[in-house]
């Protein structure tokens, strides 16, 4: 007979073991599929790490790809960890990118020094913002989050269809609906052959360390996160704790957005997710919501999806593989999360034993 | 507005009336899986494929709804053995999901229906009830799919209120501990319509991708699996009202395009926006009154183990 007990004895060693053997157990999975789709899973998993890490242009594209990653899983860590369930950071950064775009557009001759900061308050703000909304009946009416964020999304999405389609369409692009390039005073400046955004992406991981485990306004998300009553019963504006979290949490992905139009893409266009907002999710839950392991899994995924537009090229194995495997891994370490939280144990069938 | 208006609300209401009715099922399992929308998206691929290789609409159908159930299969392994994190297993299958539909439509962009399984959805009336006046223009001269979710509804509400296997499916939505002590086999419950749930929400992408585009569009879907998680709510968990729910959000989902010959001077994209911004409204209008009637079930969401009390 199999018995399953709760334990709480596991130690920081031996649940990294099990997440670890999760993923290499996802990988063998991926690997049948591999085969059956007729590759050698050994070369094809060898040339995803060639195509991330080969060449010292393909790390740089590997690094490239992490930063929004890692920006946005800090955000949308910082709201998990309220048990807030905040999936829209899709269109926080894309509410993110237009608000720093309109400052782009509006503003391309004050120098850089001026302009650069001012973009970055307008994506936070607006960021911010399209994250408190939700956060304000949730904290108000218990309004379901999830759903909510979510649907913010997509009016983010066809709000930004409508700037670029409309009133922020290029009139120099011959009718093509694209929105102006950004002047230099508008991009980011390159450090060590990539953008600053990197800069940025180090600093918040560690000020988010910091604020979670030393600041005391750290200390009332964990415990709001853990049961809104103690936080109640302890005296907390609960209320105010969810809006201003979920604000900074919103927050952090429109400074993402800033980050990729001013550095990577220097305009805005419906495309600047990359679906980062979603990718991130599965990021920032493998990392389990701790800032310092975030910037390691977001560089693997990132390699996981610079390696997958190498082998769509090696092996003509379409791109989406590469979804296809992160979401694969999710699954495992998910479950493999079972065997943290309790202990498996077989004994014997206790009527055979009193027979004896 | 004109009565075709109403007629093709129907038709754009059909999938979300799939798909809402598997989530309320699964709901009332005390599961809550937010995979609708990678579901939805296994089905339509694989019912897609199905129906190009072989040119069969029960093949078709069959193959979209064990698509969407593998996709379930795994959600219920992840949640109800392994006790994992509801949210994150439903996000994590709609991730998933999408990654296999792009993988699986690779190429079969531009492709469409064969004609002859175009001609087995086609509409026909329903002799009598086809002939009431404006009733039976909407709702019964549609194809046989729509026929279908009417009946899904109907045997959904039947089952739910009607039979003890649905009231023990109930007891185990809202106190999962006391179904289980009254030996209820509670895990078996929640597979079974994690299952089902599984099955109708497949059914759900076949109907986008065969009947209601029918070529192949990448990301087919647009959300609809999100709207259809947020009507549960809606609807209050009850299979009669997913009727109206559906088809109610059908004509929001094809007024933007009508709309369009009107003049209207908005621009289509914002009109786009409408049946985001509804569902976001309803929300909250559904949160701010609280009756016990139409409350969800009391476990909904909650890993259930035994021995933890």
């Amino acid at each position: 007979m199999i018995k399953m007990s709760a334990r709480t004895d596991c130690s920081a060693k031996e649940s990294a073991a099990i997440r670890g053997g999760a993923i290499i157990l996802a990988l063998v999975t991926v690997s049948f599929f591999i085969m059956i789709l007729g590759h050698n899973p050994f070369s094809v998993y060898g040339s995803m790490i060639e195509g991330a890490f080969g060449t010292v242009y393909r790390i740089t594209e590997t690094l490239r790809k992490s930063i929004p990653l890692i920006i946005a899983s800090l955000g949308i860590a910082l709201a998990f960890r309220l048990k807030f369930w905040n999936i829209g950071a899709e269109g926080q950064i894309m509410t993110g990118a237009m608000g720093a775009t309109f400052c782009a557009l509006n503003f391309p001759d004050l120098p850089s020094w001026i302009l650069l900061p001012m973009m970055a308050a307008a994506s936070i703000i607006c960021g911010g913002i399209w994250g408190a909304i939700p956060a304000y009946f949730r904290a108000k009416w218990r309004t379901n989050e999830t759903i909510f964020t979510l649907m913010m999304n997509y009016v983010a999405l066809k709000w930004l269809t409508y700037l670029q389609y409309g009133p922020w369409k290029d009139p120099a692009a011959l009718g093509f609906p694209k929105i102006p390039g950004f002047s230099q005073n508008a991009v980011l400046p390159t450090v060590f052959g990539l953008h600053a955004g990197w800069i940025i992406a180090i600093l918040l991981v560690i000020i988010m360390h910091l604020f979670i485990n030393h600041t005391k306004r750290g200390y009332e998300i964990s415990v709001v996160g853990g049961s809104e009553n103690t936080g109640r019963y302890a005296g907390m504006n609960v209320k105010g704790i969810i809006i201003y979290t979920i604000f900074l949490s919103g927050g952090i992905c429109g400074l993402c957005g800033m980050i990729e139009a001013s550095g990577v893409n220097r305009t805005l266009s419906v495309g600047i997710t990359m679906g980062a907002g979603y990718t991130a999710i599965i990021t920032s839950w493998l990392s389990s919501l701790k800032a310092p392991v975030i910037p390691v899994v977001c560089v693997l995924f990132a390699a996981m999806i610079q390696g997958g537009t190498f082998i769509q090229m090696a092996f003509q194995i379409p791109q989406s593989a590469a979804q296809i495997l992160q979401g694969t891994i999710l699954f495992f370490v998910l479950g493999s999360e079972f065997f943290i939280r309790y202990r498996i144990s077989f004994i014997k069938n206790i009527k055979s034993e009193e027979g004896e | 507005m004109d009565i075709s208006f109403f007629t093709a609300a129907v038709v754009a209401g059909t999938p979300l009336l799939f798909a809402i009715l598997g989530e309320l099922i699964t709901e009332k399992a005390g599961q809550l899986n937010l995979g609708v929308e990678g579901m939805m998206l296994m089905g339509a691929v694989v019912g897609f494929k199905t129906a190009l290789i072989t040119g069969n609409p029960f093949l078709a159908l069959a193959g979209a709804m064990l698509a969407g159930a593998l996709g379930a299969m795994i959600f219920g392994v992840l949640t109800v053995s392994l006790r994992a994190n509801q949210v994150v297993a439903g996000l994590t299958l709609t991730i998933f999901g999408t990654g296999f539909s792009s993988f699986l439509g690779q190429g079969l962009m531009g492709e469409v229906v064969p004609e002859s399984m175009k001609l087995f959805f086609a509409d026909f009336k329903i002799p009598l009830l086809g002939d009431i006046p404006v009733i039976g223009q909407v709702f019964f001269n549609q194809g046989i799919l729509v026929y279908t979710g009417y009946l899904a509804a109907i045997i959904a509400g039947l089952y739910l209120y009607r039979t003890s296997t649905g009231l023990n499916l109930r007891s185990v939505g809202e106190n999962t501990a006391a179904a289980d002590a009254a030996g209820i086999k509670v895990s078996r419950y929640k597979y079974i319509h994690i299952l089902i749930g599984g099955l109708l929400c497949g059914l759900a992408g076949a109907y986008l991708s065969l009947v209601y585009i029918p070529s192949w569009q990448e990301n087919v879907t647009a959300g609809r699996g999100w709207i259809a998680v947020a009507l549960v709510i809606f609807c209050r968990w009850n299979p009669y009202r997913v009727l109206a729910g559906a088809f109610l959000f059908g004509g929001l989902d094809i007024i933007g395009f009508r709309i369009q010959k009107y003049d209207f001077h908005i621009s289509q994209y914002m009109i786009d926006m409408l049946p985001y911004l509804v569902t976001i409204i309803i929300l909250i209008i559904v949160s701010t009154r609280k009756s016990s009637s139409g409350s969800p079930p009391a476990s909904l969401g909650e890993s259930y183990f035994r021995e933890e009390r």
